[in-house]
């Protein structure tokens, strides 16, 4: 039973990894780095807390939110996109620039109690049937609305890139927009499209923390886990299925030292805080030995597209 | 071109974000008053440690009437660097006393108080003194003790859930004080302890505290600066004790009680001692006696008897009869750390890093 409940601890402090991780991939796949997701994370926490405190409604504080880290991601777009700037420089500025929008709004807010009407709502739903499933029911269908919705994302995310045109598009520019702008693929249009998009999603990531995780607003909610996203997505080899598995692996590594000191494990509990990096690295050295083609970073990622170059 | 331009104007929007952020430092011309510099390593209105300096501090500007101004730095990193010139720029700006709130500005405190030998330093939680640096801290573990009383009393299934950021001595000592209070009504009580390894940061301190409730723990205590812990107890229906601040508004439903600062004696007594003429350097620990520590109003979650015991040792703590590590003290090992009839030293409790036996969890 306690392990049960662990697991499923586990997939709630996944979710807001999930989440940017998926927005990430995104934005990765057509050619973009953007190590800004700490920082959209920050904007959408504080933003979509702000509005539910302020409108008491749940889809107004989910919608706030993701505009919020959509508008960071525009601002990236518009620097890396139109005027070509250093994609890691930008994106290092633009998660500094979050942190400190977070805190600045977020000033007058720390303290304050997200609306009962949106706690209400972000409860944990058993669902019918899937939530009477011996050990997977009490893990995965005993949740929020909030982790149920990136259930479906995962999905969506996954059919937008494998199984439509518009997805194959977007890989072909991330791995060679060269050839996407000769056969007439509107390059530009599909990075900002995306690069939106991750914002939206890492925005939804942050608000995650702050209204379903945490119910009371604190100062720097996000704390770092923008950074575990991104070392995430190359964990999951840009795979949004993966991604998937990867988010509640860091997620329970991330509560796993509560649950183990019981034990008194002669492990030192700073390990368990530095393992998701080491998985990373070692997922890295893997994929790069063996080279598989289609479990690589997008050939373009970080570089930007001169169409005057071509 | 264009690129400049949007690069240039991205750095304008994050320095007036910045400044705008940073500016609630307050400075004057006037000659009449005396300028106190504070140094805090969070925001102001962090819900927590800093947030209790700040308050310390504006009950002491209060009481001077005008004849005080302060010059407040949020959000200094505990750095040297950054200490050091934080300092030159109060020092700038006239102040005659400052104060460095967090332990790690030690470094950078020794090194201003050596560049500005005519301006007064105290650094809190420190150890490091000169002619012109003094450190001051309370004994924070006087009302622990009191609200391990209350946990004691509380606790059904006899586990209580202790959550702790570092494995330092300030904190084993706030965990032994309070173990010995719930030992002190409740012998069979055991105190559950998981280290976060973070002073602030609520999605942690939460899963935290999710996992010892999940372990059986009904009842939580905390040596963290968010109101996460209490979460936790509140969405699973257990109660708990805070820290730092009162949570009795906000945390209603769970809050019995909490170990509570007031810095506002001790800076107003030292502003005054510098407006005197008559500042020394010291080395200051409080207890209950001087106010700069207390338990909090015991609400009415707390079972009905625990008011009684709490007041009861709350007198004889301020009347030096009952001192919180007062032997016999056994560690987990079973080995008597502290022999009837003696009490801790002052050092043997800044260097704290044993477990009382009721603990459950290890230092390390």
């Amino acid at each position: 039973m306690e392990f049960i409940f662990f697991l499923s601890a586990a997939v709630k402090a996944g979710t807001c990894l999930l989440y940017a991780t998926l927005g990430e991939i995104i934005s990765e796949k057509v050619g973009h780095l953007n190590l800004g997701v700490e920082g959209m994370m920050q904007m959408g926490a504080v933003i979509g807390f702000i509005a539910g405190f302020t409108f008491g409604n749940p889809f107004a504080a989910v919608l706030c939110a993701a505009l919020a880290g959509a508008a960071g991601a525009l601002i990236y777009a518009l620097l890396t996109v139109s005027f070509k700037a250093n994609q890691t420089v930008t994106g290092l500025t633009l998660s500094i620039f979050g942190v400190g929008f977070a805190a600045f709004f977020g000033k007058t807010f720390v303290g304050k109690k997200v609306p009962e009407a949106i706690t209400t709502f972000f409860q944990p739903i058993k669902l019918p049937f899937l939530g009477d499933i011996p050990f997977i029911g009490d893990i995965f269908f005993n949740q929020s609305v909030y982790v149920y919705f990136s259930y479906i994302l995962v999905i969506a995310i996954y059919l937008y890139l494998y199984k439509t045109k518009w997805g194959l598009n977007t890989r072909m520019i991330g791995e060679n927009p060269v050839a996407a702008d000769a056969s007439g693929i509107p390059v530009d249009k599909y990075k900002y499209f995306n690069i939106v998009l991750c914002g939206a999603l890492c925005g939804l990531g942050g608000a995650f923390l702050s209204l379903v995780y945490i119910s009371v607003y604190p100062v720097n909610v996000v704390s770092g886990r923008g950074w575990i996203a991104v070392c995430l997505v190359i964990f999951a080899m840009w795979n949004p299925g993966k991604a998937m598995l990867g988010a509640y692996f860091f997620g329970a590594l991330d509560i796993a030292s509560f649950w183990l000191q019981k034990y008194n494990l002669p492990v030192s509990i700073y390990l368990f805080t530095a393992l998701p990096y080491l998985a990373t690295v070692f997922v890295l050295l893997f994929t790069s030995m063996r080279k598989i083609n289609n479990k690589k970073e997008p050939a373009w990622l970080g570089k930007n597209y001169f169409k005057e170059d071509r | 071109m264009k690129k400049k331009l949007g690069v240039l104007m991205l750095a304008l929007i994050m320095v007036v974000v910045s400044v705008v952020g940073c500016s609630s430092g307050s400075t004057s011309k006037t000659n009449a008053v005396t300028k106190v510099g504070f140094l805090y390593v969070g925001p102001a209105d962090d819900g927590g440690w800093s947030q209790v300096h700040d308050q310390g501090r504006a009950k002491m500007v209060e009481h001077f009437n005008g004849k005080v101004e302060t010059v407040v730095k949020e959000n200094v990193a505990e750095e040297k660097s950054a200490v050091v010139s934080t300092v030159r720029d109060m020092v700038d700006q006239g102040c005659t006393i400052i104060f460095g709130t967090s332990y790690g500005f030690m470094d950078g405190m020794v090194e201003a108080a050596k560049e500005f030998p005519d301006v007064k330093f105290e650094h809190c939680s420190g150890y490091m003194t000169s002619d012109n640096l003094g450190t001051y801290f309370g004994r924070i573990e006087e009302p622990r003790y009191l609200s391990g009383i209350v946990a004691g009393l509380t606790t059904k299934t006899n586990k209580i859930a202790y959550i702790a950021a570092m494995p330092i001595p300030e904190c084993v000592r706030g965990i032994n004080a309070f173990a010995l209070g719930v030992k002190s009504v409740n012998p069979t009580a055991t105190v559950n302890v998981s280290w976060t390894n973070t002073w602030y940061d609520p999605t942690v301190e939460k899963a935290a505290a999710e996992a010892l409730i999940q372990q059986g723990c009904d009842v939580t205590a905390q040596h963290q600066d968010s109101t996460a812990v209490m979460e936790a107890a509140k969405e699973a229906g257990k109660l708990s004790i805070g820290y730092d601040l009162s949570a009795a508004t906000t945390m209603s439903e769970v809050y019995m009680t909490a170990p509570l600062w007031d810095f506002s004696g001790y800076y107003t007594e030292r502003v005054q001692a510098v407006i005197d003429g008559t500042w020394k350097s010291d080395t200051y620990w409080g207890g209950m006696n001087d106010g700069i520590v207390s338990l909090d109003t015991i609400t009415k979650l707390a079972p009905g008897s625990a008011q009684a015991q709490v007041d009861t040792a709350t007198a004889a703590i301020k009347a030096g009869t009952l001192n919180v590590f007062a032997g016999e003290i056994k560690d987990q090992t079973g080995t008597v750390r502290v022999n009837a009839g003696t009490v801790l030293t002052d050092e043997a409790e800044l260097s704290m890093d044993w477990f009382v036996d009721n603990v459950v969890g290890s230092v390390n």
